[in-house]
């Protein structure tokens, strides 16, 4: 088995691991005991992936509206990461990686609920359960918060709260298991290491289906406000690049060189995407912008996160490159074309980054690209057919449910959109009372 | 007495400071205004989109000074508040009926 595989092995192993606990120790399952250098890489990328969410979103988003929306931003960051986490607990976890019997391929079962059974001494692999389960939730944090970028100055607290936790339950446990917990596309041998399908291909889709139904912000797209803070949006967009070495570098669950080997890549993909970003725009409008310049470095790590543990640095640097034509190409695409306000191009950025990303690795993982070998007995176009189908399958899941999500959401809240004077008066006063910036 | 009132470039205001330091202004008044003139505010693009703005920043000074003084203040801030390009702003003169230093109580030209 590659290491590669790792991640959605732990909870198998573990499963198997207790069986085994009932006859003598078998010298194949030497691996299911605790390692220490696992377990303390894997606790410090947990720290490092919260890390992206409280604060680097919440200020890469934040910095991007307007002065009197900042702080509704960052309310939805950081209130989405509370919620998350304790439904994680309650339900996420157990649904997403635990066995779910005769429904396996599809959703985990209900065995680890409130993460009954685990204690300190519980295995996952070579790390704690509980440490699994911690690093696992920072994922679950983070996804449903890149949403936020979609819908800001315009929706209504309490729909942001029921909107992502219906939406954990409903795309991102099932999705989660498919991939990384056992279920069809795993079995298939799909091939995310960090999240392309997961994380940003169900966060983007799920974005252009919220804003279809809630509309543009008022004055889009002729009208629009521009960033009010691009210096917070910068160092919110650094806070994401660091954090973002335990997202793809942790998710090979093991201190070694696959985790050394994610970690450079990603780095490799963000710088080049970055400046290829810059590049475009200092050709295009004669000026190379810090927001640009930021906007690459995540369209770059997007774009890297399912490929990080297959490729090596030459397959970063092309994916670096496609990342930042294609995200800034579909940045005009989302906005002008289809005229949607997808406000903060989550869709453009996470979503065709992930899902690019989904669909090279098909062939970057190839020896001839440096990358680090494709599964066993594998094509690179059979790879890419699952890669395809994986992508088709998440997508059309994840706008699915989240229409239907969308429309519980609307009846719960009698309408997920504020009123049109709450939006121009500015959410920070009208929903939470609060003033950012006061000029006294 | 007069009331100077000038509308400048934010990053020219030391060298307008300077200026009238030399000509002998003893005080004066500065606040972060916006506002737009001829110059119609500016375009910013952010990810490929282009935004107008409309209202850009500007530093307000105002200065009250004696008549025999009003000609060389505003010479002194029209020549070094200039950068010769368009949104260099502008000088307004009022005349003022009085002035009043509150510690002390002196009146008018005293006050200045």
């Amino acid at each position: 088995m590659s290491k590669s595989y790792r991640r959605l092995a732990a909870p198998a192993l573990s499963l198997v691991a207790v069986l085994l606990t009932l006859f003598p120790s078998h010298s194949a399952f030497a691996a299911d005991q605790l390692n220490s250098g696992d377990t303390a890489w894997i606790l410090t990328a947990t720290a490092l992936v919260l890390f992206m969410t409280l604060p680097g979103l919440a200020l890469f988003y934040g910095g991007l509206v307007q002065s009197r929306n900042v702080l509704s931003v960052l309310m939805h960051c950081v209130a989405i990461a509370c919620l998350m986490s304790v439904l994680w607990l309650m339900v996420g976890y157990s649904l997403a990686f635990t066995d779910g019997a005769g429904a396996n391929q599809l959703i985990g079962g209900l065995s680890r609920l409130f993460l009954d059974g685990v204690g300190t001494d519980t295995l996952a692999g070579s790390i704690p359960e509980n440490v699994f389960f911690s690093f696992q939730m920072t994922f679950a944090v983070i996804t449903p918060a890149l949403m936020v970028g979609a819908y800001v100055e315009r929706i209504k607290f309490s729909a942001v709260l029921i909107l992502s936790g219906l939406w954990l339950i409903v795309v991102y446990a099932p999705v989660t298991h498919w991939v990384w917990g056992g279920g069809w596309l795993a079995d298939m041998g799909v091939m995310d290491f960090a999240g392309g399908l997961v994380v940003h291909a169900t966060a983007g889709i799920s974005s252009l289906v919220i804003v279809r139904a809630l509309g543009a912000r008022h004055g889009f797209p002729n009208d629009s406000a521009p960033p009010h803070n691009p210096g917070m949006v910068a160092m919110g967009a650094c806070m994401l690049w660091v954090g973002w070495f335990g997202f793809n570098g942790g998710s090979a669950l093991a201190a070694d060189g696959s985790a050394g080997m994610a970690l450079t890549v990603t780095h490799i993909a963000a710088a080049t995407a970055s400046l290829v970003w810059m590049l475009i725009e200092w050709k295009k409008y004669g000026k190379p912008s810090l927001v640009g310049l930021v906007t690459g470095t995540i369209a770059g790590l997007a774009t890297i996160t399912p490929a990080s543990g297959f490729v090596g640095p030459l397959g970063a640097l092309i994916i670096g490159v496609a990342a930042g034509f294609v995200c800034f190409k579909m940045v005009q695409i989302v906005k002008q074309a289809w005229k949607l306000d997808d406000s903060l191009d989550v869709f453009a950025v996470h979503g065709v980054g992930g899902s690019l990303g989904t669909l090279l690795v098909a062939f970057l993982c190839a020896p001839e690209f440096g990358g680090l070998g494709l599964p066993e007995g594998k094509t690179m176009w059979d790879a890419f057919g699952v890669q395809a189908i994986g992508l088709a399958a998440t997508v059309a899941w994840s706008a699915v449910a989240t229409f239907i999500l969308v429309k519980i959401t609307a009846g719960l809240t009698s309408g997920i959109r504020v009123r049109e004077d709450d939006e121009l008066e500015g959410l920070d006063i009208t929903a939470h009372g609060e003033t950012a910036y006061r000029l006294d | 007495m007069k009331f100077v009132m000038a509308v400048i470039k934010p990053h020219k205001l030391d060298a307008v400071r300077e200026a009238l330091g030399a000509t002998g202004v003893e005080g004066m008044t500065v606040s972060e205004v916006k506002g737009y003139g001829r110059q119609r505010g500016q375009t910013e693009i952010y990810r490929g989109a282009e935004y107008q703005v409309h209202f850009l920043p500007k530093v307000k000074v105002e200065i009250a000074v004696a008549d025999d003084k009003v000609a060389q203040v505003v010479e002194a801030i029209q020549t070094s508040a200039n950068t010769g390009k368009i949104g260099d702003g502008k000088v307004f003169v009022y005349n003022m009926d009085s002035a009043v230093r509150i510690r002390t109580g002196e009146q008018d030209n005293d006050a200045l």
